[in-house]
C-alpha cells in the first residue's frame, strides 16, 4: 500500500521533547520530537474528552514504551502504536512520519 | 468442545474473559447468543448513561477481545427460544437450530412490575436496559415529574437519573424505610433526610392499587389509603426476578422462589448445563449482585476447562455504594437477627451520619454493620466481620468519631489472615498481594497489573496499599518513596541534589542522577524546582519541555482544549479603568467571564492562538499574569481592613497587596493561597488558607498550614503579635521550608499534617531557628523575589515563544473541536449532544 506524505513544518519548528499538532487532510494530528532527532505522529483528539489536546502532552516513557500524558485526564498514550495504557478502548491511531531535508512529513494511516 | 453462552451480560462478558485466560490451545469454540442488540455493557454503572455517559462507554468488552478470541462467536439480537436437551440443541427466535456441547445459561433477570392496572400506560418504563433508558430519556424531554416505584438500591439510582433530568422526583416504597434490605430503621431515617434534602421526595408506607388519568399531571398513583400522587412519568424498579423461562422450558430444576437450580459447579440438574449470576439459584438463594455472578463466572469457566475442584461457595452480600452522593454501606447481619447479639449506634444528627455494629453476645466478634452517611470504615468492618477477628475491648470506638485527631481503633492488616479476601471484584486476598510482593511489585500500579486487585471499583487500594507496605516492611525492602522509575529519589532528594549541584537543565538531572526520558511525574515536578531554586523564565527552550500543559501555554485548559485567562489583582484591589480593560478584552474575545474564589476575574474560552493577543492588551492596561494555572502563589485574598471597615484594626489590603506582590510567581510544590484579614471578624478567612495573616492591635497573628477545598483544615497559629518585618522573615522561612520539603503535589496541610514533631516542630524551624536555616531560607526566597518577571510579558514579547502558540502548525485555521452555544448571555462548552449537530464526525 502506498502511503501519501504531506509536508507539515521544519524540524526547527517542532522544540526536542514537545510536540505540536498539525492538520493533515483534514484530521489533526499530534506529531511529537522525541529528543532530537525522533519523530512519532498519532491522532491528536483525546477520545475521552473529544478535545483536541494530545500534542500538548507531556513526553516520556513508561518501561519500555515511549508515552504522551494527555493533558487534561493524564491517561498515557503509546507514541508507536497509539495504544491508551490505562483504558485499551480509548486508543488512537498512530501515523506514518518522515523527515527529510530537515522537514517533517506525516502520512496518514 | 462447542460451548453455546446464552446471555451477553456482564456475568457472560466475565465468564469468555475467564475462559480465554484458561484455555491454551484453540480447541475451544464459544458461540454467544445475546438478545441484546449490543454486546455487553457494564450495568452497575447504567445511571452513567443519564450523565452523558454513552453506550460505546458503557461497553464492558476490551477492544479488539472477539477479534483475539476466534474461537468466540457473538451474534447480537440472537434470542434463544427453546432447549432441547437430549439433541444438545438451541432453537433460536429466526428458527434456525445450533447444536452444543456445553451450555452456559447467562440470561440474567428481568425488572419485577407489580400487577397494578394501568401500569401499561405510555411513559410509565423499567430500568435495565440500555432501551430502557433511551425510552425513559425520551418520557423525561416531555415531562415535569416523575415517580419511582421502589425505594431500593436500584430505585434510588433510578430516582438520581430522574433528578439529573432536571424532573421533580419521587420515590414510593411499599416498606416503611428506604433500602429495607440492607439498612435497619435508623440507617433508613437518616438515608430519607439526606436523599430529602437533594429534592427527591419519599413516599414510605405506599402501596399503589391503581394508575389512571392525572389531573395535574399525566397519571395518578392511586395507594391503598386513598391518597395520591400524580405525575408525568413513572418507572417501576420493585425488585428483579431470574429469567428461567428456558430453564423452565426443558425442564430443568427450578428453586422455590424461581432461578434455575445450580449445585457447587454451578451445573444445573442436567450436567451439561450450567447457570450463572442472577438467573441461577444456590442453595435456594439467587444473587442480586455482580461479584456472586463474577464469582460463577470464573467457577463455570475452570470447571468447564478440567478443574473439578472449581467451587462456588457462597458469596457476602454487603455493600457499599455511593447514592446520589450519600455513602451507604450494610455489612454480614445488618438487622441483628442472631439470636441474642448486641449492637452499638452512633447517631449524628446534624451532619446526618448513622453508624451500627452488630457484635457476637460475648463481645467478641463483629457480626454485622450499618453505616449512612459516612462509610469510611467499611473496609475495616468488613474485614473483621468476613475473618472472625476478635474485637477491641470497646468496639463501639470503631465507629464513633475520633477525637482529637488520635489514630481510630482499628485492624492493622497485620492482623488478617492470608486467606482474607481484599479485593471481592477480582477475588484477590491478602496473600496473593504478599505473594505479588515477593515476585517484585513495589508500587500499587505494579500490584494492579500483576493481581488486578483494585483495578476495577477501586474501594480497596487503601488496604491493599497498606498490606503492600508492611509486606515490604517484612521483607526488608525500603518502602519506595522515589518520584517515578526514572529517579531513584523522592522529591525532596532531588531538591538537594538540583540545589547542591547547581543543576539547572532536566538533562543534566537525568544524565546525573536518573535514567529514560522522564515522564509526565518527573518532568513537572524537576520544572518547578528549577523555579523554585533559579527563576529562570519557564518557557526558555530547554525548560518549556518539561511544563505542564498550563505552564506550557501558561493558562489553564479546560476541559474542551480551551483556556481561561487570569490577570493578577493583588489583594483582590483594581480599578474601575481595570475592570474596565477586562471587560473589553474579555468581550472583545468573547470570552465567558467570572469572579474567582480568589476575587479575581476569570475569563474562559480562549484558544491558544488568541492568548497571546489577549495578553498583549492586558499588559497594555497594566496587568501582569496571575499565575492561576501553576503550582505557585495564587491569591492574597483580603477583607476591606481599617481604611474603610468601622471595626478594621490594620490595613489588611495594604498588607496583601504587599504580600502578593512579594511571592508572586513563586512555584513550589503545590498551589499556594494566602488570606489576610484586618480584625478578628477574619472575614478574608485567613485561617483556611495556607498562610493567614490577621490583625491584632499589637501587630499581626500568622497562621500556617490551613485549607479550603477537598479537606478543609484549619491553619494553626504559629506566633503572635509580629512586627511587618518579622512577619515577611517568617514567612520567607515557612515557604522555603515548604518548598524545601514538601512532596510534589503536597499542600501545606497534607505537609503538615505529615511532620514528625508537629506544628512545634515547624515552629522551631521557622520561628526559633533551630536548624540553623533561617537566614539560608530568607537569601534564597529574597533571590526569587529579586528574579520575578511576568510570564507572559516575556513571552509576548520573544518572538520564538510567541509563535508556538497557535493551534496547528501547518495552518492558521481555529480548532474547530472547540465549540461555545450560550447560556445565561455568555459562552459555554458545548456539550456532546449539541457538538454533534455542530460538526461532522472526523474522517476516518
Amino acid at each position: 500500500m502506498s502511503q501519501t506524505f504531506t509536508p507539515i513544518c521544519s524540524v526547527d519548528q517542532i522544540l526536542p521533547n514537545t510536540g505540536v499538532a498539525a492538520l493533515v487532510d483534514g484530521r489533526h494530528v499530534a506529531v511529537f520530537r522525541v529528543g532530537a532527532d525522533r519523530f512519532h505522529a498519532i491522532d491528536n483528539i483525546d477520545p475521552r474528552s473529544g478535545a483536541s489536546v494530545l500534542s500538548r502532552g507531556l513526553i516520556g516513557n513508561l518501561g519500555e514504551r515511549v508515552v504522551v500524558a494527555s493533558p487534561l485526564y493524564k491517561n498515557h498514550f503509546d507514541l508507536n502504536t497509539g495504544e491508551c495504557l490505562e483504558a485499551p478502548e480509548q486508543s488512537v491511531k498512530a501515523h506514518s512520519v518522515q523527515v527529510q531535508d530537515g522537514r517533517v512529513f506525516i502520512a496518514l494511516n | 468442545m462447542h460451548i453455546v453462552l446464552i446471555g451477553h451480560g456482564m456475568v457472560g462478558q466475565k465468564f469468555l474473559e475467564s475462559l480465554a485466560e484458561g484455555h491454551a490451545a484453540s480447541d475451544v469454540q464459544v458461540t454467544v447468543l445475546c438478545e441484546e442488540p449490543r454486546p455487553a455493557y457494564d450495568r452497575v454503572h447504567l445511571s452513567e448513561f443519564f450523565s452523558g455517559k454513552s453506550a460505546e462507554d458503557l461497553s464492558l468488552v476490551p477492544a479488539g477481545f472477539f477479534e483475539s478470541n476466534p474461537g468466540f462467536q457473538l451474534r447480537l439480537a440472537a434470542k434463544a427460544t427453546a432447549i432441547e436437551r437430549r439433541d444438545h440443541t438451541i432453537t433460536l427466535a429466526d428458527g434456525s437450530v445450533i447444536t452444543y456441547d456445553k451450555l452456559v445459561l447467562a440470561t440474567g433477570s428481568y425488572p419485577f412490575v407489580p400487577a397494578v392496572p394501568g401500569r401499561d400506560r405510555p411513559h410509565c418504563h423499567v430500568y435495565r436496559t440500555i432501551e430502557d433508558l433511551e425510552a425513559m430519556q425520551a418520557s423525561g424531554k416531555v415531562s415535569k415529574s416523575g415517580v419511582v416505584i421502589g425505594g431500593g438500591l436500584l430505585g434510588l439510582e433510578c430516582a438520581k437519573a430522574l433528578r439529573d433530568m432536571g424532573l421533580q422526583t419521587h420515590v414510593v416504597e411499599f416498606a416503611p424505610r428506604l433500602m429495607a434490605v440492607q439498612v435497619d430503621e435508623g440507617g433508613g431515617r437518616v438515608l430519607r433526610e439526606k436523599i430529602e434534602a437533594l429534592g427527591v421526595q419519599v413516599h414510605t408506607n405506599r402501596n399503589t392499587v391503581e394508575i389512571t388519568d392525572g389531573v395535574s399531571a399525566r397519571h395518578r398513583l392511586v395507594f391503598t389509603d386513598g391518597t395520591w400522587l400524580e405525575t408525568d412519568m413513572l418507572v417501576f424498579s420493585a425488585g428483579i426476578r431470574p429469567r428461567d423461562e428456558l430453564g423452565r422450558q426443558c425442564v430443568l430444576a427450578i428453586g422455590p422462589r424461581g432461578g434455575v437450580v445450580i449445585d457447587d459447579h454451578c451445573r444445573t440438574s442436567d450436567r451439561n448445563v450450567y447457570a450463572i449470576g442472577e438467573v441461577a439459584a444456590w442453595n435456594e438463594q439467587t444473587f442480586g449482585l455482580v461479584a456472586p455472578g463474577y464469582e460463577m463466572a470464573r467457577v463455570t469457566a475452570r470447571h468447564i476447562l478440567g478443574d473439578a475442584e472449581a467451587a462456588f461457595t457462597g458469596a457476602d452480600m454487603s455493600t457499599k455504594l455511593k447514592l446520589m452522593g450519600v455513602d451507604v454501606a450494610s455489612i454480614g447481619d445488618a438487622h441483628g437477627k442472631t439470636p441474642k447479639c448486641r449492637s452499638y449506634q452512633f447517631v449524628d444528627e446534624r451532619k446526618q451520619i448513622y453508624k451500627k455494629i452488630v457484635v457476637s453476645e460475648d463481645g467478641q466478634f463483629l457480626l454485622g454493620a450499618v453505616l449512612v452517611g459516612d462509610a469510611e470504615e467499611y473496609g475495616t468492618l468488613l474485614q473483621m466481620a468476613l475473618n472472625g477477628i476478635k474485637l477491641p475491648a470497646d468496639p463501639e470506638f470503631l465507629i464513633l468519631p475520633s477525637s482529637d485527631g488520635k489514630a481510630k481503633v482499628g485492624i492493622g492488616p497485620d492482623a488478617l489472615p492470608d486467606t482474607a479476601q481484599l479485593c471481592s471484584c477480582n477475588n484477590v486476598t491478602k496473600g496473593q498481594i504478599c505473594a505479588a510482593v515477593g515476585e517484585g511489585c513495589t508500587t500499587i500500579g505494579d500490584i494492579k497489573a500483576c493481581t488486578k486487585a483494585g483495578a476495577t471499583c477501586g474501594g480497596c487500594v487503601p488496604l491493599v496499599t497498606q498490606v503492600m507496605k508492611l509486606e515490604m516492611g517484612k521483607r526488608g525492602m525500603a518502602v519506595n518513596n522515589h518520584i517515578c522509575e526514572h529517579f531513584p529519589h523522592s522529591r525532596q532528594e532531588l531538591y538537594h541534589l538540583i540545589r547542591v549541584g547547581g543543576l539547572k537543565t532536566f538533562s543534566e538531572l537525568l544524565a546525573k542522577h536518573g535514567k529514560g526520558l522522564g515522564c509526565d511525574i518527573c518532568k513537572p515536578a524537576a520544572a518547578s524546582i528549577f523555579a523554585s531554586c533559579w527563576n529562570d523564565f519557564v518557557l526558555k527552550p530547554e525548560l518549556a519541555a518539561l511544563q505542564d500543559s498550563n505552564d506550557y501555554y501558561l493558562g489553564n485548559i479546560q476541559k474542551d482544549g480551551s483556556y481561561s485567562v487570569v490577570p493578577r489583582m493583588p489583594g483582590g484591589e483594581v480599578t474601575p479603568d481595570g475592570l474596565i480593560a477586562v471587560g473589553q478584552v474579555a468581550k472583545k474575545y468573547g470570552l465567558y467571564t467570572k469572579i474567582t474564589g480568589g476575587a479575581r476575574v476569570d475569563m474562559f474560552g480562549a484558544r491558544v492562538e488568541q492568548l497571546p493577543f489577549i495578553w498583549e492588551e492586558l499588559i497594555a492596561a497594566g496587568f501582569e499574569s496571575g499565575h492561576a494555572y501553576g503550582k505557585s502563589l495564587r491569591t492574597v485574598k483580603s477583607c476591606v481592613g481599617s481604611t474603610w471597615c468601622r471595626y478594621g484594626v490594620d490595613d489588611s489590603v495594604g498588607l496583601a497587596v504587599e504580600i502578593e506582590n512579594r511571592y508572586k510567581g513563586l512555584r513550589a510544590p503545590h498551589k499556594i493561597k494566602f488570606g489576610v484579614s484586618g480584625c478578628t471578624r477574619e472575614c478574608a478567612e485567613a485561617q483556611g488558607k495556607d498562610v493567614g495573616v490577621i490583625a491584632t492591635d499589637k501587630g499581626w497573628n500568622l497562621y500556617v498550614c490551613g485549607n479550603g477545598g477537598m479537606k478543609p483544615r484549619h491553619a494553626e497559629l504559629i506566633a503572635s503579635d509580629l512586627t511587618k518585618a518579622d512577619l515577611i522573615k517568617y514567612i520567607d522561612r515557612f515557604l522555603m521550608f515548604y518548598v524545601r520539603t514538601a512532596d510534589r503535589l503536597q499542600r501545606t496541610s497534607t505537609w503538615r499534617d505529615n511532620m514528625e514533631g508537629g506544628l512545634d516542630y515547624l515552629r522551631d524551624v521557622v520561628i526559633n531557628d533551630s536548624l540553623g536555616l533561617g537566614a539560608e531560607l530568607e537569601a534564597q526566597m529574597q533571590a526569587v523575589v529579586d528574579t520575578y518577571q511576568c510570564e507572559w510579558k516575556t513571552a509576548v514579547t520573544t518572538p520564538e515563544v510567541r509563535q508556538r502558540f497557535r493551534s496547528f502548525v501547518n495552518s492558521d485555521k481555529a480548532d474547530e473541536q472547540i465549540i461555545f452555544v450560550e447560556e445565561r448571555g455568555q459562552i459555554r462548552p458545548a456539550r456532546p449532544e449539541e457538538r454533534a449537530d455542530e460538526t461532522e464526525a472526523q474522517p476516518a
